[in-house]
């Protein structure tokens, strides 16, 4: 009798090499780039940990979530009301509870609180939405989003309203960002190989055919949803500790896009699609941002006018869901078997993988 | 009593609004499940199509200036126009994807047209007056009506009246109902699918367009946000009336215009600025309870 190879030893590779890939990059970064570049580096592993945590729940539930930048929000502001300083905040923020106004946490506390605090939020809210049917369900998420954004922004003596609060002690660095995003691919391939996620995605799969099989969808979903708020609150702390201010305007409609973009060009449904995706995206969004500066071409000095990013950006998912719906990575992850693309596979199975989506 | 019908006047006017834009949201998921999100960006875009492109502060009136009976049509066919190009180009290509893909192809879609628009015309309000004697009031009952809150009301109607005839006295209104119903078996009995979704997103374009010329009149701004708030509260309007369901849709849009209305007038003061929080709560509380929505169509049940 042959041993069933064990889950863990045939995925393992996929954490590994992005994580290592990633420590690369940190590493090159600090060493030959320069302030701003480390900066733009800092940016894309928070983004990394927002779309490894959007893949927690829309890449293994299937349904699409526009109100995950929410948890960031509420990640951001938890981290600004707890690592502010008592003195500064008595000021900006005089409706906070006393206790509240007198503490000051330093980052590594401060930030697996906002985690905790974002994943408790979406435990509540989750159990209404994640009963709804698949698109109805999309929606009611960006119904969230709407929802958090009138509320941060309207509630000025909490939170400062429509301004920034500024005075979140400025820690961050290549190092803490590359940690972060570490914990958050962790944390998304142990739920991914877990009982609940292969439930959850046997039920994206065929969810008359899971339910039959005694899958609870709306219990899968709602741990699904819990642990993807936890890790994007979290990135939302960092991003906080990063930009050391806030305000409800970074939190909206733009970052939702451009983080689905991002898991939408790598591949929705894999975890190393989540990753590529981010990268991709990050160098175009950088290409861009200096063509606007403009470049030297000689004498000639070209720029593009402002907003072209954005638009490409738009543009170049519209493509690449027309062409490859799939995202870069086809779906697929890194595995022993050798690299997603030249991955030879047998014919049924590739069929199964065409139908697949 | 002055002040009930002020608040059913205020009601049914906000409300018009809202079902006039789930409706054009509730058309298109009718005939090809597909959430538009770049709704909302039609709307504004049709506001911003009677101002000249320039980022100046002030905002160079075009199309504005012309009268009423020339601008109205030339509006909607904008808004028609733009719709329809955005199922030949983007739209047409994704009709046999999955829900989740035509939502991020739209979504993106909103955003390049949103990004357009913030190049050519700035993020900063302008503010455009499109006949003002419609705001002046006008004694009903005794209270102070604002003659565009009946416009507004008027049209909707209207609009509401002319559609219901379409979709159930001519042919393209049957196919149309018929699509909604089961695409496939349609195609088969011979709807031609291109001429109805193409018909679908020609009229859903228009009310895109009427919105916007309503909250243009009303606001006496064009901001390129303004189409987004109308466009969020109109998609959960169709999820209460129930997805698929065009009458639900419409009456989900009046029920959220009451409630905000309602709230904004019981509402203590301070808690009026998280009036759509408390709107969307009780839409929660409305989904506890009703789950597949009030209206649910009976198309939506998924058979196996």
């Amino acid at each position: 009798m042959s041993k069933r190879p064990s889950v863990i030893r045939q995925t393992m590779l996929t954490p590994i090499v992005l994580i290592v890939v990633l420590l690369v990059m940190a590493a090159l970064s600090y060493q030959f780039g320069t302030r701003a570049f480390n900066r733009t580096a800092v940016e894309m592993f928070i983004n990394i940990m927002v779309v490894v945590g959007l893949y927690v729940f829309v890449g293994n539930s299937g349904l699409l979530s526009f109100g995950h930048i929410s948890f960031m929000c509420l990640g951001a502001y938890m981290t600004a009301w707890l690592a502010i300083p008592p003195v500064m905040k008595s000021i900006t923020l005089k409706g906070l509870p006393a206790w509240l106004l007198h503490t000051q946490l330093p980052m590594w506390v401060a930030t697996p609180i906002s985690g905790v605090f974002a994943a408790l939020f979406a435990l509540i809210v989750g159990r209404v939405i994640m009963r709804l049917s698949g698109i109805a369900a999309s929606i009611a998420t960006f119904g969230l989003l709407g929802v958090v954004n009138n509320v941060y922004s309207n509630w000025d003596s909490v939170t400062g309203g429509q301004g920034s609060i500024v005075g979140i002690p400025p820690t961050m660095n290549v190092w803490i960002g590359w940690l972060g995003a570490a914990v958050a691919i962790v944390i998304a391939y142990l739920y991914a190989i877990s009982r609940s996620g292969l439930a959850l995605r046997a039920t994206r799969d065929e969810s008359v055919a899971a339910s039959a099989s005694g899958i609870d969808i709306v219990r899968e979903r709602l741990i699904a949803f819990v642990v993807s708020a936890f890790i994007i609150g979290i990135a939302g702390a960092l991003y906080a500790h990063f930009l050391s201010i806030v305000n409800p305007g970074a939190f909206y409609l733009r970052t939702t896009f451009i983080t689905l973009s991002m898991l939408v060009v790598g591949g929705m449904y894999s975890l190393s699609g989540a990753v590529t995706g981010v990268v991709t995206i990050s160098v175009l969004i950088e290409l861009f941002r200096n063509l606007e500066k403009g470049i030297s071409l000689g004498a000639l000095k070209v720029a593009l006018p402002n907003g072209v990013q954005e638009i490409a950006i738009g543009i170049i998912t519209i493509v690449i869901l027309m062409y490859l719906p799939t995202g870069l990575t086809r779906n697929q992850e890194f595995s022993w078997r050798g690299w997603p693309m030249l991955r030879r596979l047998s014919r049924p199975v590739r069929t199964a993988m065409k139908e697949l989506n | 009593m002055t002040a009930v019908l002020q608040i059913i006047f205020d009601a049914l006017s906000l409300g018009s609004l809202y079902a006039l834009g789930a409706l054009g949201i509730a058309l298109i998921f009718g005939v090809m499940r597909l959430v538009n999100f770049a709704h909302g960006d039609f709307i504004a875009f049709c506001v911003f199509a009677m101002l000249w492109p320039s980022i100046d502060a002030t905002a160079v009136v075009f199309a504005g200036m012309l009268p009423f009976y020339l601008l109205i049509p030339l509006l909607l066919m904008i808004g028609a126009a733009l719709s329809i190009l955005s199922e030949i180009v983007v739209f047409r290509r994704f009709r046999n994807t999955n829900p989740a893909t035509m939502m991020i192809a739209s979504f993106a879609l909103g955003f390049v047209i949103r990004h357009l628009m913030l190049m050519l015309y700035s993020s900063r309000p302008k503010s455009i007056t499109l006949w003002p004697s419609l705001g002046l009031p006008v004694d009903f009952l005794g209270a102070h009506i604002p003659m565009l809150q009946v416009v507004t009301i008027v049209i909707t109607l209207a609009a509401l009246a002319v559609l219901v005839l379409f979709l159930k006295r001519t042919r393209y209104g049957l196919e149309m109902r018929a699509a909604a119903e089961n695409f496939t078996m349609a195609r088969m009995l011979g709807v031609r699918a291109n001429g109805v979704i193409l018909l679908a997103f020609a009229i859903s374009g228009m009310l895109a367009a009427a919105i916007g010329l309503i909250l243009a009149t009303i606001s006496g701004t064009a901001d390129i946000n303004m189409g987004a708030n109308v466009m969020l509260i109109a998609f959960i309007a169709t999820v209460i009336g129930g997805l698929g369901s065009v009458p639900g849709a419409v009456a989900g849009g009046f029920i959220i215009g009451a409630a905000s209305v309602v709230f904004q007038a019981t509402l203590p003061h301070d808690a009026r600025v998280f009036r759509d929080a408390f709107v969307y709560g009780a839409v929660i509380v409305v989904l506890l309870v009703r789950p597949q929505g009030l209206f649910a169509p009976k198309s939506a049940k998924q058979r196996v």
